[in-house]
Order: C-alpha cells, then structure tokens, then sequence
C-alpha cells in the first residue's frame, strides 16, 4: 500500500539529480490539450512523451501543454522546439509515434518526416 | 469525449485557465440511489451573469483561436443523455462550481475513464510556467472515499522537490490507482 511516508524517500533520492535538470534553455516539447486535443488523444501522447524523457534521462528536454493550436481535425499536435532551429510541427500524433520522435528527433536530432504537417496533410 | 475522466481534464482546465490556484474534484458514486455525481470547484476568476448565461452555448467561448468551445456543451450533453444534468454555479472574483450528474447505471453512461493520467495531467498543467496550483480529487463510491490532495504531497515534498518531477508523478499515478482499486473492493 503506497503512502505519503514514502515521498520522504523520494525526496532525498530526487534531491541529488535534480540540480541537472533545472536548466530550462533546451528542448521544448508542447503538446496540444485544449478539448480538441484531449478528445483525439492527447493525454496519452502527452503521458508517453513524459515517460519516455524519463527513461533516457534527458536532462534539458521540457515537456509543456498548450491550449487549442488552431487545427483542431489534426490533434493530437505535438510542437517541437530545438533552440536555434525551426519549430516542428508533428500532427496526429499517437503514444507510439510520440515514443519515436523522442528517440529519433530529440535524440538523434533526424526530424521524423512522415509525421509532421507537411506530410500529413498531403 | 471516450470517457468522463477526459471530460474532467478537460474541465478543470477552464479552471487552471481562470487562474485558480486550487481546484477540487469530486466524484460521487452512489448505488442506492443509483446516481453518479461529478463536482469541479475552482477558487478562479469567476464568471459574471451574463457569460454564465450563455456558457452553455458551444459558441461561446474564451479562446481565441476558433469560435467554438465544445468542452461544457460536450460535458452537458453527456450528462443529459444519462438522465442527468449539468449545473454551473459562479460568481465573479470568488470561483465556479460545475456539478454533473448521471444516473450511474444508465447504458449511455461513460465509464469513468483513467483517473490517473487525468491527475497526472493535471498536476504538469499547474505546474506549468512557475505557477502552483493545488487539486484535491475525492472519489467516493458507496460512502467509501479515496482522496489525493497535493498539498499535502507538496508538504511532504518541503522545498526541494517539485511535485512535477516523474518520481513523484509515478508515485502518484500508484497512489491513484491503488485507492481506486481499493475503493472498489478489488485487489
């Protein structure tokens, strides 16, 4: 049975490694969570983009929601913000294809074309 | 809307966005009355009496970028097509209070979703661009009550830890279902 007692441990566990993510000048990943969002399926997206930064322990990747981006029949929309490079637009967006852009556009910095606006509109 | 947890999200976040700094959630089923309630009360910026009046209308809205806004008439139409309703109560500089109901057993009843990942949700939300905002969510199912406040997790936490930080958000997320499957009888 979990309780609050716990977080007490948690605390001084997370005390050590967290001065390494207090830098907030890198990547930035913002997911769309107004109603259209949520209603396509943002929350997992959202969720899975979380655990994933989690799992490689990206130190300077935050991940942000925003409001309605204005393309409501393209959520879930997931934004990408690399600093001295052009926002990437990511559209349609699933758990899955969320796991991937982590892996191979925040990672690797390889933009995964096929999912972005320019493609999916087509 | 899959579910009413999505419906919750998307709710409290009018909340979040009318600069609540405490938003409580309650959800209330009852068996014996065969009734399903679902309450979100903010501490925000409130509405005045002539936006309440038209609040329901999906062309109302405060976004900017479309003149639509679907989460209340997508929330009421839920309701209603249970049996129930969807009532909003506010007043200006004080907050807003949205209560819903159903009748739990209805076939058209949405089942209450991922309550978890709503919260988790939630919390990132708050915590976004320095601002704190706290949430009590209390279920309660036959007169038996989970509850997660966040200021206690904060108090618990002290200073240097962040409630967004995933060790605690994975915390919470067991925590969560945890109680829930407790609250249900079932281990």
């Amino acid at each position: 049975m979990k309780t609050i007692q716990e977080l007490e441990e948690i605390r001084k566990k997370t005390l050590d490694t967290i001065n390494v993510r207090k830098d907030r000048s890198g990547t930035r990943i913002v997911v769309g969570m107004a109603t259209c969002g949520i209603a396509a399926g943002a929350r997992p997206v959202l969720l899975s983009i979380m655990d994933e930064v989690k799992k490689h322990d990206l130190a300077d990747v935050v991940v942000a929601q925003t409001g309605c981006i204005g393309m409501c029949r393209l959520e879930p929309i997931v934004e990408v913000y690399k600093p001295g490079e052009d926002k990437v637009t990511y559209v349609k967006v699933n758990p899955s294809k969320a796991v991937r852009i982590v892996n191979e556009h925040i990672m690797k910095g390889k933009v995964v074309d096929e999912y972005t606006i320019g493609a999916g509109d087509k | 809307m899959k579910d009413l947890s999505l419906h919750i999200l998307d709710l409290s976040q009018n909340s979040v966005s009318a600069g609540a700094t405490l938003v409580k959630i309650t959800i209330n089923e009852d068996k014996a009355s065969d009734k399903m309630t679902i309450c979100i009360e903010d501490n925000g910026k409130g509405m005045d009496r002539d936006f309440l009046e038209r609040v329901m209308d999906p062309f109302v809205t405060t976004r900017t970028s479309r003149k639509v806004g679907l989460g209340i008439p997508l929330m009421l139409a839920a309701c209603k097509r249970c049996e129930g309703n969807l009532v909003i109560e506010s007043e200006k500089d004080i907050g807003t209070k949205l209560t819903g109901t159903f009748r739990q057993s209805h076939i058209d009843r949405a089942p209450v979703g991922d309550m978890a990942e709503t919260m988790l949700t939630l919390i990132l939300t708050g915590s976004d661009g320095g601002r704190n905002i706290d949430f009590v969510y209390r279920h309660i199912i036959d007169n038996r009550e989970f509850c997660l406040d966040t200021r206690e997790i904060r108090n618990a936490l002290g200073s240097g830890v962040a409630i967004e930080e995933p060790e605690v958000l994975m915390w919470v997320k067991d925590y969560i279902n945890e109680g829930l499957a407790n609250l249900r009888g079932g281990v």
